[in-house]
């Protein structure tokens, strides 16, 4: 074997399994780590002073925050003046909170009734936003799927729709905003519309790419086995292409995410948006942190059950190829010698 | 030497009269393709006449770009001919059809298909119940001693198998007539030579005309009842050739005079002597030791 291939800078090589693991905590840990650096070590950036005694300075208050600079300049007259002299200690921006705030925010924010009465609760919020992206994402794929591979088979069906889909796909779904809530009204209509708009196009024109990456020979084989055209439609390209499908779709649904912040924005905010907007407003950034690091923790482990999902719904992918070879060699030996 | 390749032993002479006597299957009239590219026309097949028999073995050999994939293609129905027809069994051919198997020179197994449901494809699109297909499909695979991997999926095995599923699933339809595509051309020699035997005991078995694309002199050599020799420049027919190398074919026969004779003539029409020194490079002597190597 080469002994090159598990060097960790051999292009294209393999890492041993245990590295491995380690940079994929290293990958978590990085930005944790330095997020813990510039919160906790005085000395890295800490642009303000948080007051702890005001001294002489009228103006100042306990727990205030300063600039660095007019802390010093003040003290400095405080000294000329021979009046005492204002203490504190180096302190972030509020709207950078340290780890453990945002680690307890995470709690706290579900466990905190919403200021006034009638705003929805953390939880509450997520809800609505979760239910937005299922129903544009699910509209937009009941039109966007058959369409996409229907213009990926059919030179037709691609003339007929391709070039159109690709000038709507300029005009940013945003701008549909006004209309969509002129004719679906302020609440959630114009929302999942928005949604819908943002993603279909781009739906469209991938999977019609990828039904376009099909093997052509595939089709040929079939063609001559006898399979006439509806059949080579659904018991070729649709199984073809599922395995590269079912990732578009993963990629895809990243793309609704993205449209759902400004589909929030209109009409009646609403949603996660709403809750991060609020707490900004009463500037809690412990909060907002905690917000949208849970958009994030939904979106991962969204994509990682899609991927088990994946390996489990399509058996024939190569990614398990080499065990599931071993395992099959292993299974006809065992089955010829029954020792 | 030049004519001794048409000499043929009485055994193989009766072969062929008996060959002869056997009803047309495949039936090629003046076939040809042109196509346009750049404003000139180009013409990849002219005029191509012959006739295939009843379960004859028959190379289609040339140098790379003759027009054998093309013409392979056509007849099968996946391209169409600029003028010219193809007959089978008297019916001339328009698109595919099962009744012309093929075995493609790529892996065009369907990889979401266990090695079962591949062979039973053909089969279930011909509208046979899944039962009577399940059973008929293990048969081809045991046929071409694949049994214990029925279940596996195409990324499991390895070339020369997948290629041997591929015949499988071909020939599950019955067809007329088996077209090969430089089937074993992705395969190394041992896997390949392997092959070449399996195909001629699969053709033996196995009520089946095939028609076989090779660029290979030994295989079309080993194969063939006859050899069709196309050649680039005109883009014609070069020569029949009767392979007088008796049967049963095995590899001892590779020295055998019949085979080398074929061999040598092959290798002629193929390469014609005059490209030998058009293709001399331009070397100019980098090595202070080179003398010892000739």
């Amino acid at each position: 074997m080469n002994r090159n291939k598990h060097s960790l800078f051999a292009p294209f090589g393999d890492l041993p399994p245990g590295i491995q693991l380690l940079f994929v905590w290293l990958s978590f840990l990085t930005p944790l780590v330095a997020w813990c650096v510039v919160s906790y070590v005085p000395f890295v950036w800490h642009p303000l002073m948080r007051v702890a005694d005001p001294g002489g300075v009228s103006y100042f208050q306990k727990d205030t925050l300063v600039d660095k600079k007019v802390f010093r300049a003040e003290n400095e007259k405080m000294l000329a003046a021979g009046k005492a002299v204002a203490t504190g200690v180096p302190a972030n921006p509020v709207f950078l909170p340290a780890p453990h705030e945002v680690a307890q925010a995470l709690y706290k924010s579900f466990t905190t009734p919403p200021r006034r009465k009638g705003e929805p609760w953390l939880h509450e919020s997520l809800w609505h936003s979760i239910r937005i992206i299922f129903w544009g994402f699910l509209l937009s794929s009941i039109l966007g799927v058959p369409l996409g591979i229907l213009c990926g088979t059919f030179k037709v069906f691609a003339k007929l729709s391709e070039p159109a889909v690709d000038f709507f796909r300029y005009m940013p779904a945003p701008v549909f905003g006004a209309l969509a809530v002129a004719v679906l009204g302020i609440y959630d209509g114009p929302k999942v519309a928005i949604i819908v708009i943002g993603t279909f196009f781009q739906q469209v024109l991938v999977i019609a790419n990828t039904t376009r990456k099909l093997d052509p020979s595939l089709v040929e084989a079939a063609q001559t086995l006898g399979a006439g055209q509806i059949q080579i439609l659904f018991q070729v390209v649709l199984p073809g292409i599922a395995v590269d499908l079912y990732n578009d779709m993963r990629i895809l649904i990243g793309c609704a995410w993205t449209f759902l912040i400004v589909a929030e924005y209109i009409g009646a905010s609403s949603g996660i948006t709403f809750f991060i907007n609020q707490q900004a407003k009463y500037r809690i950034y412990d909060n907002v942190f905690a917000a949208i690091l849970i958009i994030g923790v939904i979106g991962f482990a969204t994509d990682r059950v899609l991927d088990w999902i994946g390996r489990r719904i399509f058996p024939w992918q190569k990614s398990s190829g080499r065990g599931g070879l071993l395992k099959a060699l292993r299974e006809s030996r065992r089955k010829t010698n029954p020792a | 030497m030049n004519d001794d390749y048409q000499a043929q032993s009485p055994e193989v002479a009766a072969r062929f009269a008996k060959l002869r006597q056997r009803p047309v299957i495949l039936d090629v009239k003046n076939l040809t393709k042109t196509f346009v590219s750049q404003g000139l026309e180009h013409t990849t097949l002219d005029r191509i006449s012959f006739q295939v028999y009843r379960r004859e073995f028959m190379c289609v050999l040339g140098p790379s770009g003759c027009g054998k994939s093309t013409l392979i293609r056509i007849i099968a129905g996946l391209d169409s001919p600029t003028s010219g027809e193809v007959l089978l069994d008297g019916h001339q051919v328009s698109g595919p059809g099962p009744d012309r198997g093929m075995v493609f020179q790529g892996y065009t197994l369907f990889p979401w298909l266990t090695v079962k449901k591949n062979v039973m494809f053909g089969l279930r699109m011909a509208g046979q119940g899944a039962a009577t297909a399940e059973s008929e499909a293990r048969e081809w695979i045991s046929l071409v001693g694949l049994s214990k991997f029925e279940n596996s999926y195409p990324h499991q095995l390895s070339g020369g198998m997948k290629q041997r599923v591929a015949i499988a699933r071909a020939l599950a339809n019955r067809p007329r007539i088996l077209l090969m595509d430089e089937p074993f051309g992705a395969l190394d020699a041992q896997t390949r030579a392997q092959m070449q035997s399996y195909l001629l005991e699969i053709w033996k078995n196995v009520d089946v005309t095939i028609l076989f694309i090779t660029h290979d002199l030994d295989e079309a050599v080993y194969l063939s009842d006859r050899i069709l020799v196309l050649g680039t420049n005109p883009r014609r027919i070069s020569e029949m050739i009767e392979d007088p190398v008796p049967r049963p074919r095995d590899r001892s026969q590779f020295v055998s005079p019949p085979f080398l004779a074929t061999y040598h003539r092959l290798g002629e029409l193929i390469h014609p002597p005059a490209a030998d020194v058009q293709d001399r490079l331009p070397i100019t002597r980098m090595t202070m030791v080179g003398d010892d190597v000739e």
